[in-house]
């Protein structure tokens, strides 16, 4: 329902940016303010043009929008967003891993890697992971209390703050504006944006459980409930900073070396813990079961790995910082608590693969519930593999080399993506009202490009990264080092070319999805043969002996 | 013990049936690491060295180290040299946390694509770190580094250093009033050819002074960033240093 509200308050954004714009105190803060001018002042045009004074046809869309007891208009944009964003941040991915093999393909200032990697991150963990997670836990919050969304259009600026968000950082970067802080690169006034942005959607989740019309907070409520607020605690205290002017883009820490860099590896680390994977396993806890039509397998199982998970992550953050001069007794804590950590990691795949007890046979002839159980075998992995890369004799070689680059996308790719791309999946048809998704097996085809893709990538940083930590620290017989910096940059070039190739099967795989989610919302089925219902094969029986009847 | 179990069990379903319990027990069950790793390290005094030599940037340095930041070169190259061998006998020192203690952001970077550069300083010529950033092929043909020759052509920002230093100082950073009244000048008189270096040198010891880009006339910003360059890792005197085995 559109009121005058928003196009006040985008009307207003619109000038205090232009009003920004012409009295910057430096020209990055002046070109930043002119493009934030210029988006609301857009923003405004479209909504003014969507306005009208109660005519009748507003007044029947109030009827409808009242009788539905679901606030769904939000999510259908926060659906097609994540596919967006999706696509942006896998292409921009490409293009930075392109960069690192062919380094002539840098276009100074605006589109070097330096720019262009922060750019990636943020585009695939805030725009991509990001709009799943908001979108997600909008609809699963409905769903489990049987409840609207409390705050009427608050929700509305959830989204379109959050999308405005992703935009200020991501043009911010281009620029070269940036804190240089891993994964919270926005400088002062944007973090400040996302923040009120941020309260706003703990308040519609918190009010709208408030008001549930179902007795019991069901479990991926817990979980976005706590990566909402630990978010909130992490992003305001890495992100306080001393700004040079109110009218400059530039700020300086408040923290300093050994204390800035454990706040912010405190910062990334959860980042990690609570966005990829608090909020992602509240994904799971209602998707997983929805498509395997199935219960969680153990409730007992959900609460102790729920408060075993948030207690134990923020502990391990010093593990980013090995060998560093953090002093030992940190990196020590940080790395006991990283192994521990595998356990509570564990429990959440467990309780997810399990829940398929009795619906295995599905996996077989269903691609969306595949994707979920992948997604879930990847989080497995990749909560095995960091544990171990935070022991400190692994990590005295994996640090600083492509191994951790490695580990990071099977777990993005891996658990984040594929968990979401089901979730789009699952949510398209149901939020347009269609009988099933355009293709069955484009969904197949997805799954079995998305899949090598990321073992293509993950095998091949692997050997990048190992190689790589070997020869820096190659001796000869005499006690000389073997190899130059440059030799071990030259020697990575062939796996930097099999990542280019790996990032464009994942992107492919994106690309169909989007198509494939197009069709869909626009009402299109395609007529195909149906994916395997045929049963199992003659010859697929078990080898053993029957026991006797 | 099953006993206990269903015990804890009914006690969880308050929490399960109240939005404001269970807000507020996961927020306390995630602020404890976070106080417990974090707090200390402001009040232990042996977290950071006690050294000799280290001082806040020029307005310069500090102009170089912006440009850094802005570039992204954290995302590259590390400025962390670890106590291992073949890392001491490649980049020099293991590094202090006494060095980057006027580090806002720190820069010890968690990648290394390109080689760490916490003692670049003094390692190579002005005129190859001009001819490396241009054309960082030309120098190395094995590297994979982007080309920044725009920044010879970008004239440096000198409107107001004297708000850097000020802000600085606001997150206690020991700038002093003479180092924010001459921020100014002192950031010009670096990069000229035979300026009048003393008063910057007694504010700033150490700082790298003259020339950087090869082109006198002009303060660009490829003047400030090898400015800092040259200085990063040079201050502490390590042949004098003797580390308080106690502390580590």
């Amino acid at each position: 329902m559109l009121t005058a509200t928003p196009i006040i308050l985008t009307g207003a954004g619109a000038f205090i940016g232009l009003l920004a714009s012409a009295f910057a105190k430096d020209a990055f803060f002046a070109q930043h303010m002119a493009i934030l001018a210029i988006i609301l002042t857009i923003a405004t045009v479209i909504l003014l043009k969507r306005f009208q004074f109660s005519s009748p046809a507003q007044i029947q869309r109030r009827e409808e929008a009242a009788r539905s007891v679901y606030m769904d208009d939000v999510i259908r944009w926060g659906v097609i967003a994540t596919a967006f964003w999706g696509v942006v941040g896998f292409l921009v991915g490409v293009i930075a891993a392109a960069q690192l093999a062919w380094p002539e393909l840098n276009i100074q200032p605006y589109l070097n890697f330096g720019r262009l990697r922060p750019l990636h991150t943020s585009a695939v963990v805030f725009a991509f992971c990001g709009s799943a997670l908001i979108t997600t836990a909008f609809y699963v919050v409905q769903r489990t209390c049987r409840a609207r969304l409390w705050g009427g259009n608050l929700a509305w600026f959830v989204f379109w703050g959050y999308q405005l968000f992703i935009v200020m950082a991501a043009t911010g970067y281009l620029l070269g504006i940036t804190q240089s802080k891993e994964y919270a690169e926005p400088e002062w006034y944007v973090d400040l944006w996302l923040t009120i942005v941020w309260v706003a959607f703990l308040m519609v989740y918190v009010g709208t459980i408030v008001k549930r019309n179902e007795p019991h907070i069901y479990v991926a409520n817990w979980f976005f409930l706590s990566f909402i607020v630990t978010i909130a605690m992490l992003h305001i205290v890495n992100g306080l900073s001393m700004p040079v002017s109110l009218l400059g883009s530039k700020s300086y820490s408040a923290f300093g070396g050994v204390q800035d860099a454990l706040t912010q590896w405190w910062y990334g680390h959860n980042a990690v813990g609570f966005f990829l994977t608090a909020g992602f396993l509240g994904m799971m806890y209602y998707f997983v079961p929805k498509q395997a039509d199935r219960p969680i397998y153990s409730y007992r199982l959900s609460i102790i790995h729920f408060w075993g998970l948030i207690f134990l992550y923020i502990w391990a953050g010093p593990h980013h910082l090995h060998f560093t001069a953090l002093p030992d007794w940190a990196q020590t804590l940080g790395m006991v608590f990283s192994i521990m950590l595998w356990m509570p990691s564990w429990g959440g795949m467990i309780n997810g693969l399990l829940t398929l007890q009795g619906a295995w046979d599905k996996v077989r002839t269903d691609p969306i519930l595949r994707m979920m159980v992948i997604s879930l075998a990847f989080y497995g992995m990749s909560t095995f593999e960091g544990p171990v890369m935070s022991i400190k004799t692994v990590n005295s070689l994996s640090h600083y080399t492509d191994w951790t680059i490695g580990h990071v996308h099977s777990g993005a790719l891996g658990w984040n993506g594929m968990i979401t791309f089901a979730a789009l999946y699952f949510l398209t048809p149901r939020l347009w009202n269609r009988e099933r998704l355009y293709s069955l097996r484009m969904v197949n085809w997805h799954f079995w490009l998305a899949t090598l893709g990321i073992v293509i990538y993950a095998a091949v940083m692997w050997v990048s990264g190992i190689t790589q930590g070997l020869m820096w620290r190659e001796y000869d017989a005499q006690g000389y080092l073997v190899y130059s910096f440059a030799e071990s940059v030259a020697a990575l070039h062939p796996y930097y070319v099999m990542r280019v190739f790996a990032g464009l099967l994942y992107l492919s795989g994106a690309l169909i999805m989007a198509f494939n989610l197009f069709m869909t919302i626009r009402g299109k089925q395609r007529i195909e043969a149906p994916l395997r219902n045929s049963p199992a094969p003659i010859n697929d029986k078990p080898v053993v002996a029957q026991p006797a009847q | 013990m099953a006993n206990l179990t269903h015990r804890f069990l009914e006690k969880h379903k308050k929490l399960e049936r109240n939005v404001s319990l269970l807000f507020v027990f996961s927020l306390l069950a995630v602020l404890v690491g976070g106080i417990v790793e974090i707090a200390p390290l402001f009040y232990l005094e042996n977290t950071i060295e006690k050294v000799k030599g280290m001082r806040p940037y020029s307005p310069l340095e500090l102009a170089g180290r912006n440009i850094y930041v802005r570039e992204g070169c954290y995302v590259c190259h590390s400025q962390m040299i670890r106590p291992f061998r073949d890392e001491v006998e490649r980049y020099g020192n293991y590094s202090l946390a006494a060095e980057s203690m006027y580090d806002r952001p720190f820069q010890w970077g968690s990648k290394r694509t390109g080689p760490d550069l916490a003692r670049v300083g003094g390692r190579y010529s002005n005129e190859w770190h001009v001819q490396h950033l241009t054309d960082p092929q030309s120098v190395v043909p094995e590297s994979i580094m982007p080309k920044y020759g725009f920044l010879t052509e970008q004239a440096l920002d000198v409107r107001d250093p004297a708000a850097h230093l000020i802000a600085n100082r606001r997150v206690s950073v020991p700038y002093t009033d003479d180092m924010i009244e001459n921020a100014s000048a002192d950031m010009k008189v670096q990069a000229e050819i035979d300026g009048d270096w003393d008063d910057l040198l007694a504010r700033y010891p150490k700082a790298v002074v003259g020339d950087f880009d090869g082109d006198p006339k002009r303060l660009t910003e490829m003047d400030a960033l090898v400015a800092y360059l040259q200085m990063v890792g040079t201050l502490v005197d390590f042949s004098t240093y003797e580390p308080d085995l106690s502390s580590r």
